[in-house]
């Protein structure tokens, strides 16, 4: 029989946390700190829309770009929140998920050979759909002593005259690294030399504990016209499961994304539409009370593994920790492994986000203090045994 | 939010919470947290600290009403002369200026009907501002304070997502 498969998809290596996704799964009695996503339920107001939105029968398909109420909501939602002003007509495309605007606009963006920067660690995505719109992923190594941020001489140093696009994965999923504005800012005038396109993964801005509000690089002079900034639902609403994001953008780009989103998709999940209106309308205060509630574990966190001693960079966004195994001389792999069999904890190891990631282990928050507690304690005495 | 609005959310959810754990949850410190609270239980911003029961899993037989109450305000003293009449009881657990179509709800505990019955046919409904009463008995407690009794959560989130 002939190659039934690409060469391009068998390239692809399967994430590697796959192994231990099945180890994890054949332990029913393990308990978990490695989940992505909230523990708290999707607000009761958004739900109970996405209720109403069915008895009313609203079960058709909604333009492909999504509804356009839901996209001037993204609008105004962005306008007020970020300072991002966009046209809800021409520069709003309501997609799959957050995973689904990354994959079409990447393949919207690239030709064959041209290079993508991907600062890791990072979420898992961008490398294989980089590779599937035949791109050429290039990571670029983030450091923990710059606190997990792109510097603009990482930056400069990966730029070649193949550069097409940077990925921006900030409020960061696996470190918890911010980007302040000071810290965009700096970036903006090596982006524009280059003349790059910025794939901007901002979907935990609402998760930040810095004190001041997010910065999108999009928001700074000549960065409009260059950025997709891609957002959704999933995280500071707790929406995961209604597979619900956005990309907003040059009407150039957002148009032929709109495209590739119609041959493939068709449109979003209606009901999640109409739900998702309600969220953006009537949630600030379901938000702020989420956000309060994982600044607390943060903290809470950060200071268990100080006493554990157990170094830790302080993440300021997202729902993770990420500290350093190092001191024990194992590869991550080995640390979550040996964690998971012999205490029953499932944690991630660093190197599922990237080659950078070796070192560390990512333990999420998306837990009660009380199960965050029953974790730490297999924690301990895990390295206790060490 | 401010340091006393967190410190109350976390009491209002649990009163028997850890200083020392909260205070790092909150990004201060221990003696701060006590001051605080200390502080706002003489300003009586905390006015107590209770245990959220749910009776129907006791052996004690116990009954809860509602009393919608309508009285006749006073010359000089309004209502709250003859709610505090009312209020002294210690059968009362909660109590409320209302608007609307009648004066006070009245919340009051009881060992049974019957008991319930009498205080509102012997103390309650005989009190001279007291126009009526209308007494509604609760049949089952889904949730109170925000706690919904008898829910038991399972993480049915898959372990590990990326």
């Amino acid at each position: 029989m002939r190659k039934m498969l690409s060469d391009k998809i068998t390239s692809i290596q399967p994430s590697g946390i796959r192994k231990f996704f099945d180890i994890v799964n054949d332990m029913p009695d393990a308990i978990s700190l490695g989940v992505g996503e909230p523990d708290f339920d999707t607000p009761w107001n958004v739900r109970e829309e996405g209720i109403y939105a069915l008895e009313q029968g609203k079960t058709f398909y909604t333009s492909n770009a999504g509804l356009m109420p839901l996209r001037e909501e993204i609008c105004n939602y962005l306008a007020r929140k970020y300072n991002l002003n966009y046209e809800p007509k021409k520069q709003v495309l309501v997609t799959i998920g957050g995973s689904e605007a990354i994959d079409i606009g990447l393949r919207c963006l690239v030709d064959p050979g041209d290079e993508v920067l991907i600062p890791e660690p990072c979420y898992v995505s961008y490398l294989p759909c980089a590779v599937m719109a035949d791109a050429k992923p290039v990571p670029i190594e983030l450091k923990e002593e710059n606190s997990f941020k792109l510097t603009p001489e990482e930056l400069e140093a990966a730029i070649t005259d193949k550069t097409k696009v940077l990925i921006m994965p900030f409020p960061n999923n696996p470190t918890g690294a911010v980007m302040t504005k000071e810290d965009l800012l700096k970036l903006v005038p090596i982006i524009i030399k280059h003349d790059l396109a910025v794939i901007s993964d901002e979907i935990y801005s609402e998760l930040t504990y810095t004190g001041t509000r997010h910065y999108s690089i999009a928001e700074f002079e000549g960065m409009k016209e260059r950025t997709i900034v891609i957002n959704g639902f999933s995280k500071a609403f707790a929406m995961t499961g209604w597979r619900l994001g956005y990309a907003c953008g040059p009407e150039k780009i957002i148009s032929q994304m709109t495209k590739l989103h119609q041959f493939s998709i068709m449109c979003a999940p209606t009901n999640s539409q109409f739900a998702a209106v309600e969220a953006m309308r009537n949630c600030d205060r379901d938000v702020a009370g989420m956000v309060d509630a994982y600044n607390q574990r943060r903290r809470f966190m950060l200071s268990e593994f100080e006493k554990m001693g157990l170094p830790c960079f302080t993440p300021e966004g997202a729902f993770y920790i990420f500290p350093s195994i190092k001191k024990f001389g194992m590869s991550s792999d080995e640390f979550a492994t040996r964690l998971l069999k012999e205490q029953k904890l499932a944690v991630v190891p660093g190197t599922a986000f990237g080659a950078s990631g070796e070192g560390h282990v990512r333990i999420s928050y998306a837990y009660s203090i009380e199960n965050l507690k029953k974790g730490l304690e297999r924690i301990q005495a895990f390295i206790d045994t060490l | 939010m401010e340091i006393r609005e967190q410190i109350l959310n976390a009491l209002e959810k649990n009163s028997r919470i850890d200083l020392a754990e909260l205070a790092v949850r909150l990004g201060v410190s221990e003696p701060e947290v006590a001051n605080e609270i200390a502080d706002m239980e003489k300003e009586h911003i905390i006015c107590g600290y209770n245990t959220l029961i749910n009776w129907d899993k006791t052996s004690d037989e116990k009954v809860t009403a509602l009393i919608e109450v309508r009285v006749t305000p006073q010359r000089d003293l309004g209502y709250d002369a003859i709610a505090e009449r009312i209020y002294k009881y210690e059968e009362i657990t909660s109590m409320y200026l209302m608007s609307g179509g009648f004066d006070f709800t009245v919340i009051i505990e009881g060992k049974s009907m019957k008991s319930v019955a009498n205080f509102v046919a012997m103390k309650l409904a005989p009190l001279d501002s007291v126009q009526s009463c209308a007494t509604h008995f609760v049949l089952k407690k889904y949730k109170d304070y925000g706690v919904v009794f008898d829910e038991e959560k399972k993480d049915e989130r898959v372990k590990i997502t990326l």
